[in-house]
């Protein structure tokens, strides 16, 4: 084969998008080359165009709604958008292969792992069943599963999510396609797995001399895996190039922007809360699960979730709780608010202890801690006005209507949106928007402390960096204290002022985030500051008026 | 020491031994019905002797235990009711177990066909009109179903008697077999069959838009779900989707309502086997409610209720079976 012919050549595509889209077109007139062996990554935030992009090249838009209206896309010199459906699905999974998001939505539920693996063997080659199964199992073993034998047998959801991307890959890579699209293969997995996936991605791809067309949206991700860097905004492809100039010297004013918004991961100077006085001490906190199984399963396996957890919160403070999925940092949110019962242990708020309040006055103590919620649109309520999500708990707690309704349109003042917002539902709004909706209406119980539980993991960066100002300035203006809870270090960089790092359930360190992040003391903490991508990369300081 | 069982019979015992509530609940039910109704058993039998004296009822009521204390009699009730002792059938001068035991056979068979017709040609019908859902076919198909589902059935029972008996002549007009047939053997199937056509295809037509519209419903909203795509990015085709990813997913909830709707069923041969004349239960409680047969009825109605629990029971073995995602330890 001619090593000078691109895997992947796109001309000038346009995507277009049915009548009353926000825009025309989702892609507009992209131009994108992918040599062997080369991993270029699209980059844009959600809504620019670039999933669709990958549905472009498999030839799976959903038409005729969605459909390539104009360019061209070559595969190896091939012109794909030319070919019968029957010689596309050929290409499908043999000589193009893609790896999406979600592995668990991504893999059948009711077929074994194996099974799913098989198939893609079955469509594409003339292997009897023993080969087959050889081959499987080979690939879990490329893939480092550990035990592909019994790997093969299970069902997705037996298998972690780190796994289950692996088993993605294996899929995706069983028959060496010269073209791989990941399409944010790590964005739902923890730090460490995803370091793992991404070298995992690099090596196989190394191996196989394949190209990679890798979607993101994350930064991080890019400095740590990109040759070529791809930067798309609604549709239009604002940038393109090496990896090392998109990354240290944009150009473009919208990848300039993108990149300025990453947290950086320098924490803010240490503030001395010694003689703060103390909002909210947590003392001897346990939580245990009791593991699915009923009368005749014989042994419950107990799933400790918290074991003996406490600290303190101070006045103006802002406490980051992080830890990767199961280390129990949302059961301490949960606990906390006692929207979960603890198993023992006490949550003190202004002299009283929350976990042994009766209902009557738990309701009362609820307006000194109010949480923010992971996903916005998921919790406020569809069917209410923004100024009645507002309004509802002062007015549950007594407070005159007409009056909670006024302080409602104000509080919407102080979180930066419109008062013209107050009459209109949640889903007119965009996510950044309605986490702002979500703090205000926190904020309305004039509360001592809030609890958020990753308030900003749903959110582009952009928006993410205006989310984490606004809720860093309502902290110093109104002096709130924050329990902050995120897996995510560089945002618990950007806002904490200590930090408590979580593994299994139980506390590995805690102290001043500045001195975590210089100098972790714990293999864990370590092991977490080390994982986050890009972690050797610092984003250019770049003075908006500098160009 | 632990029992070292497979995990689907471990699965089974536990859901047997939640049924026992259930079944307890439903005797108490009946009973409390028997109790709330105007007079009892001893009434009913003195009015149907045509009166007697004082003291002859005293014994009476002694005889049937109905001096004791309530809860005394509901005892007495629930062991009567595991021996399978439903009483004495006045009206037909036998004990009510064995007029069941004849009866149920007729209407076990009557269900099982309609439904498994109803749930195979609605989930097909249903995953079809999905593939080419808002098309023309879909329509036809959604709107014929929708208009069989708001037939009452007594209407489209007697309107197929009518054309297939009256006009066309093709088919018996009620009965279970030929009356002066004396069939044996095959002829005797082919008889019984051509008997249960109609029935059957009253009841299947009725409840066979549900499975369509679920099926429909559910077909569309897997066939949108993430692992469907991965199956098409894999070189998957469209017959291959739907076999292997689509309805395996899609069947589950429609499974659900198989065991729910039994029950249902149970209800609407009550009316088909009465214009059919067929010889079930559905026919032995319409006639037990006219002629205030009280035992009878209790009896038909704490056997339909036994006949949905294990319905329900087999639909979660079933499910069970087929939803990996549910573990049976």
């Amino acid at each position: 084969m001619n090593g000078n012919t691109p895997v992947l050549e796109i001309k000038g595509l346009r995507i277009a998008l049915p009548k009353g889209a926000d825009r025309p077109y989702a892609l507009d007139g992209l131009d994108l080359t992918v040599n062997p062996g080369e991993i270029v990554c699209l980059v844009g935030e959600s809504g620019s165009g670039k999933s669709l992009t990958a549905g472009a090249i498999m030839r799976l838009l959903p038409e005729p709604h969605v459909h390539v209206a104009d360019g061209a896309i070559r595969f190896e010199g091939e012109d794909l958008l030319a070919l019968s459906e029957a010689r596309m699905k050929a290409i499908r999974g043999d000589r193009i292969a893609q790896i999406f998001q979600e592995p668990m939505t991504a893999l059948n539920p009711q077929k074994s792992v194996g099974w799913q693996l098989d198939e893609v063997l079955r469509l594409h080659t003339e292997l009897g069943k023993s080969d087959r199964k050889a081959r499987v199992i080979e690939m879990l073993e490329r893939v480092k599963i550990p035990d592909p034998a019994s790997a093969y047998n299970a069902y997705p959801h037996q298998i972690s999510g780190g796994q289950r991307q692996r088993v993605m890959i294996a899929m995706a890579l069983s028959l060496s396609p010269r073209l791989i699209i990941a399409d944010e293969p790590t964005t739902a997995l923890d730090v460490t797995t995803q370091l793992e996936i991404l070298r995992l991605i690099r090596e196989l791809q190394e191996q196989d001399g394949a190209g990679v067309l890798f979607i993101t949206h994350d930064f991080g991700v890019v400095a740590e895996i990109a040759d070529k860097v791809a930067v798309l905004c609604k549709g239009e492809l604002v940038e393109q190039g090496p990896a090392q100039q998109i990354l240290n010297r944009p150009q473009h004013s919208y990848t300039q922007a993108l990149i300025a918004a990453i947290p950086a991961l320098t924490p803010p100077a240490p503030r001395d809360f010694t003689g703060a006085p103390v909002v909210l001490e947590a003392k001897g906190l346990v939580k245990t699960f009791a593991a699915r199984g009923g009368m005749f399963s014989g042994k419950r396996k107990a799933v400790k979730a918290v074991s003996d957890l406490s600290f303190v919160l101070r006045r103006g403070e802002t406490l980051g709780v992080v830890g990767e999925s199961g280390s129990g940092k949302t059961t301490v949110s949960r606990i906390v608010t006692r929207l979960l019962e603890s198993d023992t242990g006490s949550v003190t708020v202004e002299g009283t202890d929350l976990l042994a309040c009766s209902p009557r006055e738990l309701r009362r103590m609820r307006q000194y801690i109010q949480m923010v919620f992971q996903d916005p649109m998921a919790s406020l309520n569809p069917r209410k006005r923004v100024e009645a999500l507002i309004a509802q708990g002062p007015i549950v707690h007594g407070v005159d209507p007409k009056e909670a309704r006024e302080r409602a349109r104000k509080l919407l003042e102080l979180v930066e949106l419109s008062p013209a917002a107050a009459s209109r539902f949640p889903h007119e709004f965009s996510g950044g928007q309605r986490q702002r909706i979500g703090i205000a209406r926190a904020l309305a119980m004039e509360p001592r402390v809030i609890v958020a539980d990753e308030p900003v993991s749903a959110l582009d960066v952009s928006v993410q960096a205006q989310v984490l100002k606004l809720l860093g300035d309502l902290r110093d203006r109104l002096d709130l204290s924050l329990l902050f809870v995120t897996h995510d270090l560089r945002v618990a960089a950007q806002l904490c002022d200590r930090l408590i790092v979580m593994q299994k359930g139980e506390i590995v360190e805690t102290g001043v985030t500045a001195e975590i992040f210089a100098d972790p003391q714990h293999p864990y903490t370590r092991k977490l500051l080390d994982s986050i991508p890009g972690r050797g990369w610092t984003p250019p300081v770049i003075r908006p008026d500098a160009a | 020491m632990t029992l070292h069982l497979p995990p689907i019979l471990t699965y089974a015992l536990r859901r047997l031994v939640q049924a026992v509530p259930v079944i307890v609940l439903i005797m108490i039910g009946t009973f409390l019905l028997l109790k709330l109704a105007p007079g009892d058993t001893v009434d009913a039998l003195v009015g149907d002797m045509g009166g007697a004296d004082a003291a002859y009822i005293a014994r009476l009521r002694t005889e049937y235990g109905l001096d004791q204390p309530v809860w005394v009699q509901l005892w007495l009730y629930m062991v009567k009711l595991v021996q399978f002792d439903f009483g004495w059938s006045f009206v037909y001068e036998e004990s009510v177990a064995t007029i069941l035991l004849e009866r149920l056979g007729t209407t076990l068979m009557l269900m099982a066909t309609s439904l498994s017709i109803a749930f195979t040609v609605g989930c097909f019908l249903g995953a079809f009109a999905a593939r080419r859902a808002y098309s023309l076919t879909d329509n036809v198909i959604s709107t014929v179903g929708l208009v069989f589902y708001a037939t009452p059935s007594f209407f489209l029972s007697l309107m197929m008697i009518l054309l297939f008996s009256v006009q066309l002549g093709w088919l018996p007009v009620g009965g279970i077999k030929t009356v002066a047939g004396f069939y044996t053997g095959w002829d005797h199937v082919v008889d019984v069959a051509r008997h249960l056509i109609m029935p059957t295809a009253a009841l299947s037509l009725i409840y066979l838009s549900f499975y369509l519209r679920l099926m429909r419903a559910s077909v569309l909203e897997v066939a949108d779900l993430d692992f469907v795509r991965t199956a098409r990015a894999k070189g998957a085709g469209e017959t291959r989707l739907m076999v292997h990813h689509i309805m395996r997913n899609a069947l589950l909830p429609v499974i659900t309502l198989l065991g729910m709707q039994f029950s249902t069923v149970l209800g609407g041969s009550v009316v088909v086997e009465t214009i059919f004349s067929l010889p079930g239960l559905g026919q032995l409680a319409y006639q037990s409610v006219i002629q205030r047969d009280m035992n009878m009825l209790m009896g038909i109605i704490f056997l339909c209720a036994i006949i949905v629990v294990v319905v329900n029971f087999l639909t979660d073995l079933l499910y069970a079976r087929l939803d990996s995602r549910i573990e049976l330890a």
